[in-house]
């Protein structure tokens, strides 16, 4: 089962210069059923698409059992895709739209010439062979009586089955399947994920399947690519992307997870929500760390008899579990316990050292290339903000006509000197509006992390990154601007001290 | 009785309308049609269209006018609205304008304009029947493009992507699914350019120098002479053809899956 079917080298695609995907290295073994899994924007279609052929890498090349398809139409790929809203053909019934590959297939067959020499040629299927195909290919999708309807007339499920005998019935490689149960309701989506698997199975031929339900993702995958921003940020099983998610990225998007800010404080030894826990991850002492907690893994237990006292601020009923929020200080902490604590009471929690996630925080800080201005204002990440200048040199100031005078008495012009910015995630104050603060752009990704939240805001022009810690919620997509006080503004020369051009 | 005021009086004008200058005048067509200079019925007019040499050689002028004008219009035309329509060029607004354009145009300069041009290059006194074709394609080709430009641009990318998906090369696409599914824009666009080619004079006068007399110039003749009876047979004649073109091709049908070919 080690063979690999699809390589992806280092494929990027570019729109209207904006990186789709960007640099991905990606194997599919022979035979497995892989999900692509992010959110909306994350690459996954466009490199479905890419594996299609209808689009072509901007660079980079596929590898097809070790050949380059990069740049084969899809008509002459040995693969088949399940298409989003279907893709069936309005024009023909539920017979011919699943012949139309069979009708265009051309077999090797072998045959006698009139010497008596046994040869070969490219010959079309029989109506007889497309037949039994065909109704063999309706009956993996239990749709044995529908071969003359009409498939305008079907409902979206039957037109589901129709689109995947569309695609089967060719015999391919490898099977795309781009979000193809989005469009059905959530019973029917749970019957067809089985049903998808069941034929994964009976196939035995490579699923490629894309979607944004991480729930879908694990019920049905033998291996997950979490994708973001084109980018892949963990590949594995179904198992260790849920229990051991590589960055905070991941653990909010797989499942639900209490992410805390973190110090390691001794040899596998983590300090958070003011107590030291004991883990299974090694990291530099006194690093910076994110911690991550699922909560199924916390345990709930009468007061002082865990490891943290804290008091339950919330309940709710979810089915199978409640839902809990405990306070510990100004942390909370979710928890799912199928005993509940009501509102109010106060209690201890629990966590087993392997149950503790820990992973290197993503930002510890934004840093920036920039310049001076004449007016000694810094511009950076599409902005213009007040600084203090005189911190690039220790002991200088400034004099009326805007000059920096060093301690010795020099005037020194910094108008268009290089320097790099430093901003602190605490340090950036989000507006409600796109004029009130000096750089604006829209809000690309919101993480709690159990008594802050985490706030990425891309501009506009140049999508430079603000990374933002912040105890008020916002919403993604918000149009936002940001403000950054004087002091807290750390300007370094460049080494290079040229003028910009 | 009190007169109140409802919506639906407002149509009572467009209403008047029609009885007068739509109704009225078939009702006048048939009774000229059917009776003889002297009022009488009879059947003779149309007797007379189909042993009349005349008239017979100017139904096969227009008939074999308008087919190969259709025909040059939709093998012309389809290219030019696929590419406008799925090509993603940046400007096909401006485009569409450009082919469109010649409409806003008055139409003797245009034509005046193009017999210019054909006999600069001389080809104005080699075959009146050629030059008919080329002023009738001129003048007819953007009413073919429109109503493809309409369906094509409303064709779904996923199914033309399913099409070569499941082996089909460009040319096996464009056959099996690309034009059958723009099925109903070729047939308004061969509507709106096959019916007024059978009957539009103006070009045939101008470009053919008389010597090309289709079914509309012989109407026109007879008008000329008095000879009503005559004129309104050859415009039932034809008016029946449309009809019969219209519910062959299921215009008449209610659109059940609009695809959008409706545009006229």
């Amino acid at each position: 089962m080690d063979e690999k079917i699809i390589e992806l080298k280092g494929v990027s695609r570019e729109y209207d210069e904006t990186l789709a995907v960007d640099n991905i290295d990606l194997y599919v073994k022979k035979g497995e059923f892989i999900t692509f899994l992010g959110p909306s924007g994350c690459g996954k279609t466009t490199t479905l698409r890419m594996i299609a052929g209808f689009e072509v890498p901007s660079s980079g090349t596929i590898l097809l059992n070790g050949k380059d398809i990069t740049k084969i139409p899809p008509y002459e790929r040995p693969v088949n895709t399940v298409f989003q809203r279907y893709a069936l053909f309005p024009h023909l019934n539920v017979f011919d739209n699943i012949a139309y590959g069979l009708k265009l297939k051309r077999v090797n067959a072998v045959y006698e010439d009139e010497k008596g020499n046994r040869k070969t040629r490219k010959e079309k299927l029989s109506k007889a062979e497309i037949a039994a195909k065909v109704s063999k290919a309706l009956k993996m999708v239990d749709l044995e009586e529908f071969e003359k309807r009409d498939v305008t007339t079907l409902s979206g499920g039957q037109q589901q089955r129709v689109a995947i005998a569309r695609a089967i019935v060719n015999e391919p490689e490898i099977l795309l399947l781009d979000e193809p149960l989005g469009a059905l309701d959530l019973k029917m989506r749970k019957d067809m994920q089985i049903e998808l698997k069941e034929m994964h199975k009976k196939l035995g031929i490579t699923f490629i399947y894309v979607t944004h339900d991480q729930e879908e993702a694990l019920t049905m995958s033998d291996t997950i690519v979490v994708m973001k921003d084109g980018t892949i940020q963990q590949i594995g099983t179904p198992m260790d992307i849920y229990n051991e998610p590589k960055n905070a990225f991941v653990a909010d998007f797989i499942g639900e997870s209490n992410i805390c800010s973190g110090t390691m404080v001794g040899d596998k030894k983590v300090k958070f929500i003011n107590h030291v826990f004991d883990c299974v991850d090694d990291f530099p002492l006194n690093e910076k760390v994110d911690v991550v907690v699922r909560p199924e893994d916390v345990f709930l237990m009468d007061e002082g008899k865990g490891q943290v006292d804290g008091v339950i601020e919330s309940s709710i009923f979810k089915g199978v579990h409640y839902e809990m929020t405990f306070i510990v200080g100004k942390t909370e902490i979710i928890i799912q316990d199928t005993q509940e604590r009501k509102a109010g009471e106060h209690a201890s929690i629990f966590i087993k050292p392997e149950d503790i996630h820990i992973m290197a925080k993503e930002f510890v800080s934004n840093k920036y290339d920039g310049y001076i201005t004449k007016k000694n204002t810094v511009c950076f990440a599409d902005g213009e903000f007040e600084c203090d200048v005189t911190q690039l040199y220790p002991g200088s100031s400034l004099d009326e006509e805007g000059y920096l005078v060093l301690p010795n008495g020099e005037k020194k012009d910094l108008t268009d000197v290089d320097v790099t910015a430093e901003v602190g995630l605490k340090d950036i104050e989000i507006i409600d509006n796109d004029f009130g603060g000096d750089a604006c752009g829209s809000i690309v990704s919101i993480i709690y992390k159990g008594d802050h939240y985490q706030i990425i805001i891309r501009t506009d022009e140049n999508e430079e990154d603000f990374v933002v810690d912040t105890e008020y919620v916002w919403n993604e997509n918000d149009r936002v601007s940001v403000k950054i006080p004087k002091e807290k503004i750390k300007l370094t020369l460049k080494v290079s001290e040229g003028a910009r051009r | 009785m009190k007169l109140r005021f409802a919506r639906k009086h407002l149509c009572i004008p467009y209403a008047l309308f029609l009885a007068l200058f739509v109704v009225a005048p078939i009702f006048i067509m048939l009774f000229y049609a059917f009776t003889d200079a002297n009022n009488r019925f009879t059947l003779g007019n149309f007797g007379k269209i189909f042993s009349d040499t005349t008239t017979l050689s100017a139904i096969l002028t227009s008939l074999s006018t308008a087919i190969v004008t259709t025909a040059i219009c939709l093998l012309l035309g389809y290219p030019v609205a696929y590419i406008l329509a799925r090509s993603g060029l940046k400007h096909t607004q401006t485009l569409l304008l450009l082919f469109i354009l010649p409409m806003w145009i008055n139409f003797v300069m245009r034509l005046n304009a193009l017999k210019e041009f054909l006999s600069l290059i001389n080809l104005l006194d080699k075959s009146p029947y050629l030059n008919t074709v080329i002023g009738m394609v001129y003048d007819f080709l953007p009413f073919m493009i429109l109503p493809l430009y309409t369906t094509l641009t409303k064709l779904d990318k996923s199914v033309i992507e399913a099409s070569t998906d499941l082996g089909a090369n460009s040319f096996q696409t464009l056959i099996r699914v690309v034009i059958p599914l723009s099925l109903p824009g070729i047939i308004s666009g061969v509507t709106m350019v096959f019916m007024p080619t059978m009957t539009n004079y103006v070009i045939s006068d101008i470009l053919g120098r008389s010597q090309i007399t289709i079914l509309g110039k012989l109407i026109e003749n007879y008008f000329m002479q008095s000879n009503w009876n005559m004129g309104a047979a050859i415009s039932m004649l034809l008016l029946t053809v449309m009809l019969l073109f219209t519910w062959l091709t299921g215009g008449f049908k209610e659109e059940k899956n609009e695809r959008g070919a409706g545009l006229w």
